[in-house]
């Protein structure tokens, strides 16, 4: 009975005073954040990070799991309340959404994100209790070669589900590795590219980077042009779906679920495939299909399940070996290193109590989404209507202490801006920021790996090709690499993701 | 000569910082072998990379049309990218207190829409705020008053 001592051990940590409150209290910002348009989860989370700094381990990863939450639900709302999602994997939910909220079904619709949702979270929290620990257990084998290969793998994933050029998206990670290496050389202590800078020995900071990659260039994207927000639904009224609702949506929701719980685990962002899929596969099994678009509610808990399932599921890859399957894990990875744990199989040894605990969180901060969200529907569509240029302030201003307290160093601040503007000249050249920030948290594990690999083979590159399970993550590598190139793929990848705009 | 600015922008871009790494990877590192690699092994490698990427993207960008783009937010730009150096040089000789006061005055002003009795009220407000939570509530030890104001807040204030 593993199982539930495990579970029991994560409800004691879960279901502390202090850990309930700080992973309200992350629901909360999460939503609010979260809510206003044009800001995804992963800007919300990179802008709220230091505030957790100064929390313990767990309590920190608890907050921030509750802020991913929160944000991505309140993506949702903004999606069904003004057809403006924060992030592509809401860009789904937009669809059919939007269209039910102009046929006064709004509150149906958010009824429905939210019910959706929790099941999913649910079954994939159990996903995860079950999978985790053997995954973990089996990572503990890996040699070299196979993270080497496994991040690899990840990267390839990663270029391959992002927007845009493919080129420009492999461009982003490297730039995002060669920033990674920034300060002592593992094996040599050799000091790179700090030119002397005693602050930038260490390496340049993490927070510093997702947060002007990510919101600072976010704030300025929302600058260029400012508008008003036309907010068409002043006022949700009947919030709970009809028995007719109730059936229509019960598939879909289980089927959501499923295909996000499998495609949530790979890496490179599958909660994005995850709803994508779940729309077509909804599509194509109704015997409504052209409802679709025009407001079916199929299309609401479809993929709003497989995203939740799949945010969920994002987790495994993240806790049991150390590897980002998205930007939002990166960040997570990021608060864990600079909280002093080391990402990898190790945690659920090492740390039982926070593995467990943030799992059992899980669970408890997608109820209290339900509880947060439902009933105060109204606050939030409220919030809506705040005018940007009251936020951005706050915004900074926490940031700037922020990413201060943690070392109190100044240069950390120097790099914000820099990354804040290296960052948004690249977005605006039509380059996403989400691979950079993945390749900067694997720049050192990456080469770490290469290099421990290359010197335990001495120097044979082979290495890489003669072990099975690292030959077979490479090959995985390289067909989804050739499978992206095929024409019509290419072609088909970018309809898809010129939609998401 | 048509050219996507998007693409050779982006392409000059990563151009530039593999040249950055590259050569003072060369001139500074010791690459070694690929038995034992050096501290610039990788590096060297990545920079190689990322120099044929931008090459790539600059080149395919060339002869096509320039895609329509938004106008650049001037303001915002000089205002938001400065606000952070200015934070982090005024921090310890102002204090939190009077620098996020400042800071945030200065960043209410990259939006065209922010008047400035608005501006005052807003970074009046959100300063309270900060020190609200951040000094006293999460207990961050940062001083309230730095070396250079501290001689006139010490009577109002105490040392904090």
């Amino acid at each position: 009975m593993d199982l539930l001592a495990n579970l029991s051990l994560g409800l004691s940590v879960a279901l502390q005073p202090h850990n309930l409150m700080f992973a309200f209290l992350g629901c909360l910002l999460g939503t609010l954040i979260g809510v206003l348009p044009g800001i995804g989860p992963t800007a919300t989370i990179a802008m709220l990070l230091p505030i957790t700094m100064g929390l313990d381990p767990a309590t920190s990863l608890i907050m921030l799991a509750g802020i991913y939450y929160g944000a991505q639900y309140g993506g949702s709302t903004t999606a069904i309340l003004i057809n403006l999602p924060g992030e592509s994997s809401s860009a789904v939910t937009a669809i059919d959404g939007y269209q039910m909220a102009r046929r006064g079904r709004a509150g149906v619709a958010l009824a429905t994100a939210a019910l959706g949702s929790f099941f999913a979270g649910t079954v994939a929290t159990f996903i995860l209790v079950l999978f985790a620990p053997p995954l973990a257990a089996a990572a503990l084998n890996f040699g070299s070669a196979e993270y080497f290969s496994l991040m690899v793998l990840g990267l390839v994933m990663a270029v391959a589900l992002a927007h845009g050029s493919i080129l420009k998206a492999t461009a982003m990670i490297v730039v995002g590795l060669l920033f990674g290496l920034v300060g002592a050389d593992l094996y040599s202590g050799a000091q790179r590219f700090s030119f002397g800078i005693p602050e930038l020995a260490d390496e340049v900071n993490f927070v510093a980077v997702a947060v002007g990659v990510f919101g600072i260039a976010e704030i300025l994207r929302n600058l260029e042009n400012e508008t008003n927000r036309d907010v068409m639904v002043k006022k949700v009224t009947s919030l709970w779906p009809t028995r007719d609702d109730f059936r229509r949506m019960s598939m879909p929701v289980v089927r959501g679920t499923a295909l996000g719980s499998i495609l949530g685990v790979l890496p490179g962002g599958g909660a994005i495939l995850a709803s994508f899929a779940s729309y077509s596969v909804e599509k194509r099994l109704s015997n409504r299909p052209e409802e679709f678009g025009k407001g079916a509610i199929e299309g609401v808990a479809g993929p709003e399940s497989a995203n939740n399932a799949g945010a969920q599921t994002s987790f495994i890859p993240m806790l049991t070996l150390g590897i980002p399957a998205n930007p939002v894990m990166a960040l997570m990875i990021g608060a864990m290193i600079i909280q002093g744990i080391v990402p990898g199989p190790n945690v659920v040894n090492q740390n039982p109590g926070l593995f467990w605990g943030l799992i059992a969180s899980m669970w408890a901060g997608n109820l209290m989404l339900v509880l947060l969200n439902l009933p105060l529907i109204g606050l939030w569509v409220r919030l809506l209507t705040i005018p940007y240029y009251l936020l951005f302030p706050a915004i900074m201003a926490f940031a700037a202490i922020g990413i201060y307290s943690i070392n109190s160093n100044t240069y950390d601040l120097y790099s914000l801006a820099l990354f804040g503007a290296l960052g948004y000249t690249l977005v605006r050249f039509g380059c996403e920021p989400a691979p950079l920030l993945l390749g900067f948290v694997l720049g050192p594990m990456l080469e770490e790996h290469l290099r421990r690999a290359m010197i335990i083979s001495r120097g044979d590159a082979t290495v890489f090709l003669t072990r099975p399970i690292s030959a077979t993550l490479l090959v995985l590598a390289v067909i989804v690499l050739v499978i992206v190139l095929l024409p019509s793929v290419k072609k088909k990848r970018e309809e898809v993701f010129v939609e998401e705009d | 000569m048509t050219f996507n600015r998007s693409d050779v922008g982006a392409g000059a871009i990563f151009i530039a910082i593999g040249l950055f790494f590259g050569l003072t990877t060369v001139f500074e590192l010791d690459i070694g072998t690929a038995r034992r690699m050096g501290p610039g092994y990788f590096p060297v490698m990545l920079a190689g990379i990322l120099i044929a990427l931008g090459l790539a993207v600059t080149l395919k960008g060339m002869g096509q049309a320039d895609p329509e783009r938004g106008p650049l937010p001037w303001r915002g730009l000089v205002v938001l990218l400065s606000v952070p150096v200015i934070f982090g040089m005024l921090v310890r000789p102002l204090g939190l207190a009077p620098v996020l006061l400042l800071t945030t005055f200065i960043t209410s002003f990259a939006s065209r829409r922010m008047s400035v009795p608005v501006a005052i009220a807003m970074s009046v407000g959100l300063t309270i705020f900060c020190v609200a939570v951040f000094s006293f509530g999460l207990g961050l030890p940062l001083r309230l008053f730095g070396s250079w104001v501290e001689p006139f807040t010490r009577p109002i204030f105490g040392v904090r």
